[in-house]
């Protein structure tokens, strides 16, 4: 059973007990109360929405600091493809590989490397089992999250091959460990991530048992550090860049589905649209597409909230970087890597289920339909609930009070008060 | 007591857009309730298929559902024209859909048969001129 571990969390100080947040998440997991924001653990999918919209920059990401790399005797960076492109005037990736090097690195392994060698294995895993058509990514884990609590009909569709990050993780500690002799803990295998989502991910893996990967450091952090050690001079090829074009695109929709070289695919972004993929897809409404790349972020990973670029503006110069690149750097020359495939089965979390059996559920939902009905169906959040019916799921569970809604405390305070001016 | 939940819906025949609500709002009570999930979907797909059909062939109409611990019943009815030839109209492949219709991607006669497909019980009373009344049951 899963833990619920998560990378989104509140600063209480900064939140200012708006409504916002409440109303944008996608899976309707946070409630306001006491005046400040709570996450409802189950429901959360990391995705990263709330740290996109708090005005008051009070949702917050848990990533390690750069300085966790004094902990390692050998340390690799692994950067995620969507990283090339918050750069401005960068032509080519061998100045970022090296600038990495300068900042502290001991090596680095592109995820972009390591995903030329996922859309390869997918290739083939899709032609022997077309059975299990259409498929649906598992590099997005906001997604894999998602899946697990609301669509289990959908739970065998997963492509059951591991990330690009945790294949290059992989890869990278076993090559630091050959060329070095070090013990694998005096190695430290750092990802440069994009998102909340992978870093929970690393904590919290799904489908293996555990990941390579020892550190997660914000894409947004690296940057600002890395700026200084930039330079065009180190332009052009070095021992670290083996990824291609099928790789450095993984970083934006349409990437993934990309190294897969087929038509017959969908490739949607941006967490409400990937939700309405699904529902179609459960409904059986999908039929002659072979794949589903689902990315909870607008544009792909650039769209990630630990990146420093506008995902648009990132696209464009994804694109450009790519250009003059080879179309793959790295391929399986015939072995699949070990442990390159999920071992672990991910279950369906029924946490939306409101209680053991559908008829102790029948009894309850009648109850909050009832109550539903009382409310003033306004859905404006002043009680800290995402919608009236919210509220009332909330009230039935007992962690709200009918009285949390203004509109019903209001009638009720006229009503004190008429029976008071009769006495 | 006999433990039941109604649902029912109004479906526009106007807006095209709006078709697939009512059968994505059982849906999502359905998993709510810890139905299932392939009960759930059946019961997604066989509603859908009607309720597009509400939409195309009879300018709109109403449906109810009730779901028991048991079983989910649900009823689609419409004032529309009404089925010429049930027999007919339950082979797949069947359809009256206009080239427009068509062009939007309905039209190939496999509505009613996967209604069949999908439920336990399907039963379909209908007179020309006066609507029709299709009855599904799926048991849990
Ligand atoms: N509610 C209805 N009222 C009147 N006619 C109907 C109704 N439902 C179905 N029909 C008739 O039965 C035919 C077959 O219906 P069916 O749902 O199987 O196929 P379709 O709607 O034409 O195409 P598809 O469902 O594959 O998009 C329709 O073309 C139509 O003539
Ligand atoms: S789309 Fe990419 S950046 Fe966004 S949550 Fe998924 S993995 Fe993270
Ligand atoms: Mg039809």
């Amino acid at each position: 059973m899963s833990s619920f571990t998560h990378s989104v969390y509140l600063d209480s100080e900064k939140c200012k007990g708006c409504i916002n947040c409440i109303k944008r998440c996608p899976t309707g997991a946070i409630r306001v109360r006491g005046g400040k924001a709570h996450i409802i653990k189950e429901f959360c999918i990391d995705c990263g929405e709330c740290v996109r919209v708090c005005p008051h920059h009070a949702k917050k990401t848990r990533y390690d600091s750069l300085d966790t790399m004094k902990e390692y005797k050998y340390k690799v960076a692994l950067p995620a493809p969507s990283f090339y492109a918050q750069f401005n005037n960068v032509t080519d990736t061998g100045i970022i590989l090296k600038a990495l090097i300068k900042l502290g690195f001991d090596a680095v392994f592109e995820v972009a490397a390591a995903a030329e060698m996922v859309s390869e294995m997918s290739r083939k895993y899709i032609a022997d089992h077309p059975e299990g058509k259409p498929y649906i990514s598992t590099a997005c884990p906001s997604i894999i999250r998602l899946i697990r609590v609301r669509f289990p009909e959908l739970i065998d569709r997963m492509l059951p091959i591991i990330t690009p990050a945790d294949l290059a993780a992989q890869l990278a500690a076993a090559e630091a460990m050959e060329k070095t002799g070090l013990k694998r803990e005096e190695i430290g295998i750092f990802f440069l991530s994009p998102c909340p989502a992978k870093v929970t991910s690393v904590a919290d893996p799904l489908g293996i048992e555990k990941s390579e990967i020892d550190r997660v450091l914000a894409i947004k952090k690296v940057y600002t550090a890395l700026l200084p050690h930039m330079k065009h001079d180190d332009a052009g090829d070095n021992e670290y860049k083996r990824a291609g074009r099928i790789g450095v695109s993984w970083g934006i929709t349409g990437g993934e589905v990309g190294g897969l070289l087929i038509d017959n695919y969908i490739a949607a972004d941006g967490i409400e649209n990937v939700i309405r993929v699904l529902e179609d897809l459960e409904d059986s409404k999908i039929s002659g597409v072979d794949f589903i790349e689902l990315n909870s972020c607008t544009g792909g990973c650039v769209g990630g909230v630990l990146q420093v670029e506008n995902p648009y503006v990132a696209k464009t110069k994804l694109k450009l970087l790519r250009k003059y690149m080879p179309i793959a750097g790295s391929h399986l020359d015939g072995k699949v890597p070990e442990n390159s495939f999920w071992t672990k089965e991910v279950e369906f979390i029924p946490v939306f289920r409101l209680g053991a059996t559908p008829k102790e559920s029948m009894e309850i939902m009648q109850k909050i339909d009832e109550l539903a009905e009382a409310l003033p169906g306004l859905d404006c959040g002043s009680c800290g609930a995402p919608s009236c019916r919210a509220l009332a799921e909330d009230i039935i569970r007992g962690v709200a009070n009918e009285r949390d809604c203004i509109h019903l405390l209001k009638r009720y305070l006229h009503k004190i008060s008429s029976d008071l001016n009769s006495l | 007591m006999c433990m039941t939940m109604k649902l029912h819906f109004d479906v526009s025949g106007e807006d095209f857009t709006r078709a697939g609500e009512a059968s994505g709002k059982v849906k999502s009570k359905l998993k709510q309730l810890g139905i299932a999930p392939d009960a759930v979907r059946r019961v997604a797909i066989a509603l859908y298929e009607g309720e597009i059909n509400l939409v195309i062939h009879a300018g709109g109409g109403e449906i109810d559902v009730e779901i028991s611990p048991e079983n989910i019943k649900m009823v689609l009815s419409d004032k529309g024209p009404g089925i010429a030839d049930v027999e007919k109209a339950m082979t797949e492949g069947f359809s009256t859909a206009t080239e427009s219709i068509r062009s939007l991607g309905f039209g190939a006669g496999m509505g009613l048969p996967n209604m069949k497909k999908y439920s336990d019980e399907m039963k379909i009373d209908t007179k020309l001129g006066e609507g029709t009344r299709i009855f599904m049951q799926i048991n849990l």
